[in-house]
């Protein structure tokens, strides 16, 4: 089962997209996501994809041509990071709300400024209201696995939106970790074709797209994109387990980690989830019930089932590894926070932002989490609800 | 979502029906949305002065002059802006272009 | 316990600390292990001091952070030791292998606060001698194995000849020098 590897994150996308062979991907490099299409475009240089690559002059031509590739029927792939994602900002809303499910790499990376290269999710929680699908990973497997995924869930008649798969700059997509890849034949087989219900190069019926809307119409488009990113939580949860099917890899809306018992639980996403698992492990051993959620899927973001999840904990951690100035709590933390809100015994929540700009987090930091909700739980006055992780003070 | 089925202009169409994305997959649907009670202008069109050179047809930008048998007929009040275009192509006098007095009710 | 080994780099940019992690992370693969190897990313230019970090565990790794406690350190480049924190948490019980022409009596006086064991190697020498050029990242693997017993050594010979056979398929005549070059670091790394 399956072929035994070590990749890094960017080359385990890169080896997806070639086992995938999408139609086209157009690109635009930039830090830490450059390797990406540099591994791809020596697959069609090595005439071991048939992908269309096209060399553009920024970000939001990339993304421009996604659009159209994808309008005209082409299953079409990109990857960006941070101020490339920035750039693509305006063109992003543009993909999701003409519906094309275009699959998009973002290995994240702080925002300017100051100027950084670093692991921050500024980049993608920039784009969480653009109408995309996002998905996190915590390692290359997941990475590679998500990516793999995205193409049945965006494609869904149900759902036809663009989907971004998310992995931490440079501490997973720059770091080689063993992976388990899968046969490219039972790639191919899994995402199958790409058949759009109605495309622009079909000789057999008219299409336009990117029509005016005006007042009359737009506010039902919107409402109708609502419904497409309510489906696809259905869809989510089918591919996840039919994936798993396959690759003995399940996955859900998120990784409830020893949480079933838990009394207090941290919630983060992406890299800092595995230094977290570590540190659930060993605090178990010396008795402490403390858990861990971490998410996958961050849009449409699954509010329900994490307040299910956390339900009967006391204290909850909440980690953005993003500033979103609201001066209330990082995105993620808000989000979770308002979920728990209609719980009959809401659990106490305190909000971590953490590893700005590729700031390490170590097991330290997260123990000194758990640590501190310990003693929430136990009746220490919870104080500061807003809270930075490791900033000197 | 069939675009096809839900290809639908109407105002009051529901978020359900509605066109998905706004993708618009029937041809000449333009025909279906008039915007003939935009003209401030109307172009008249003299048929005793036509030569039929056609001039006038190409440089419509509402495709409101109807050619059939290769000759032109009269305009189509329905989608014509009243831009003035006509008029100005027109080397036989055969269109005029005069204010648009609006028919009340 | 799983039996984790932390292993930290200090080199310069373009001396290939990072590539000697990658190509440790990748003998450890092929010998059966769960490897991270990954680099620390600072200025990106020729001659700045760089840090690459290895996990080497029997059990899946899920840690992402860099290494603070490392079992062993490797410093690609005698000169970092007057500038850089080299032994900054390094275990008693582990080692540090120092590539110079130097003994470790003569540079002794550069490792302060650190009692546990060292190492010198003169990779650049070796390299030239079996490589014809100065590649110190081949003899500092051939050391950092021998020297932390993470691998069983002939396996990790085998899988190295493995590995160059396959980078060098197009050049055949470096196979022979580079597992020279692993073989007498692993003879000559001196306590």
């Amino acid at each position: 089962m399956g072929i035994r590897d070590r990749l890094s994150g960017n080359e385990a996308i890169a080896n997806a997209m070639k086992q995938i062979n999408p139609d086209v991907m157009p690109a635009f490099p930039i830090t830490p996501s450059t390797e990406i299409p540099q591994y791809f475009s020596q697959f069609v240089a090595n005439g071991e994809v048939d992908t269309e690559f096209v060399t553009v002059e920024s970000e939001h031509s990339a993304m421009s041509a996604c659009i159209g590739s994808e309008a005209a029927g082409a299953r079409t792939v990109t990857a960006t990071s941070s101020a490339g994602l920035a750039l693509m900002h305006e063109v992003l809303y543009v993909a999701a709300s003409s519906r094309l499910p275009i699959t998009l790499a973002c290995v994240n990376r702080a925002l300017t400024g100051p100027i950084n290269i670093n692991a921050d999710h500024g980049d993608s929680m920039g784009a969480r209201d653009s109408g995309w699908i996002q998905i996190y990973s915590e390692n290359n497997q997941e990475a590679y696995d998500n990516f793999i995924q995205a193409f049945r869930i965006g494609e869904h008649p149900d759902v036809q939106l663009p989907v971004m798969v998310c992995q931490d700059g440079f501490i997973t997509s720059h770091g080689v970790e063993n992976i388990e890849l899968i046969e490219t034949e039972k790639v191919k087989n899994f995402v199958g074709d790409y058949c759009p219900e109605n495309y622009m190069l079909n000789p057999n019926e008219t299409i336009a797209h990117g029509p005016y809307d005006s007042p009359v119409y737009y506010m039902e488009h919107k409402r109708q994109q609502l419904e497409a990113m309510k489906n696809a939580k259905e869809v989510i949860l089918s591919v996840g387990k039919e994936f798993g099917e396959m690759s003995g890899r399940f996955y859900d809306f998120f990784e409830a980690y020893k949480l079933e018992d838990a009394e207090v639980a941290i919630v983060v996403l992406n890299s800092t989830a595995g230094t977290a698992k570590d540190v659930v492990d060993a605090m178990r051993e010396e008795g402490k019930k403390v858990g861990l959620l971490k998410l996958r899927i961050f849009r449409p973001f699954p509010g329900e089932e994490i307040a299910q999840a956390l339900k009967n904990v006391k204290a909850v951690a909440v980690m953005d590894r993003h500033e979103g100035f609201s001066t209330i709590g990082g995105p993620v933390f808000s989000e979770v926070r308002t979920v728990l809100y209609d719980l009959p015994n809401p659990p106490k929540t305190i909000s971590y932002v953490y590893g700005l700009g590729g700031r390490d987090v170590r097991t330290i930091h997260i123990e000194s989490i758990y640590n501190e909700l310990l003693a929430v739980k136990d009746g220490k006055d919870q104080g500061e609800a807003y809270r930075y992780l490791g900033v000197r003070e | 979502m069939d675009k096809r089925k839900t290809c639908n202009i109407d105002p009051q169409v529901n978020w359900k029906n509605i066109s998905p994305g706004g993708a618009i997959t029937q041809s000449g649907s333009a025909d279906l949305f008039k915007t003939g009670d935009w003209r401030t202008m109307i172009p008249v069109f003299k048929e005793d002065k036509c030569k039929q050179c056609l001039l006038c047809v190409p440089v419509c930008p509402d495709s409101s002059i109807p050619v059939v048998n290769k000759k032109r007929l009269d305009f189509d009040y329905d989608h014509c802006k009243g831009c003035g275009i006509c008029a100005k192509a027109c080397p036989f006098g055969a269109i005029d272009f005069i204010k648009d007095e609006k028919q009340e009710g | 316990m799983s039996n984790l080994t932390e292993i930290r780099w200090h080199g310069r940019g373009g001396q290939g600390a990072k590539t000697a992690s990658l190509l440790l992370a990748d003998a450890a693969f092929n010998t059966g292990n769960y490897v991270q190897g990954f680099p620390e990313y600072g200025p990106e230019r020729m001659g700045a001091p760089i840090t690459a970090y290895n996990r080497i565990s029997s059990a899946p790794l899920r840690v992402h952070s860099n290494i603070y406690e490392p079992d062993f350190v490797v410093v690609v480049d005698e000169t970092l030791l007057s500038t850089v924190d080299v032994t900054a948490g390094l275990k008693a019980e582990g080692a540090i292998i120092i590539n110079t022409p130097k003994s470790v009596d003569e540079i002794k006086s550069k490792i302060r606060g650190y009692s546990g064991r060292m190492f010198t190697i003169d990779a650049r020498k070796i390299s030239e001698e079996t490589l014809g050029r100065n590649f110190p990242n081949t003899p500092m693997l051939g050391a950092v194995v021998k020297v932390s017993g993470v691998m069983e050594e002939k396996a990790f010979l085998d899988a190295m000849e493995g590995s160059f056979k396959h980078k060098f398929a197009t050049k055949p005549e470096v196979i022979s020098g580079n597992m020279a070059a692993l073989k007498e670091a692993m003879q000559e790394v001196a306590k």
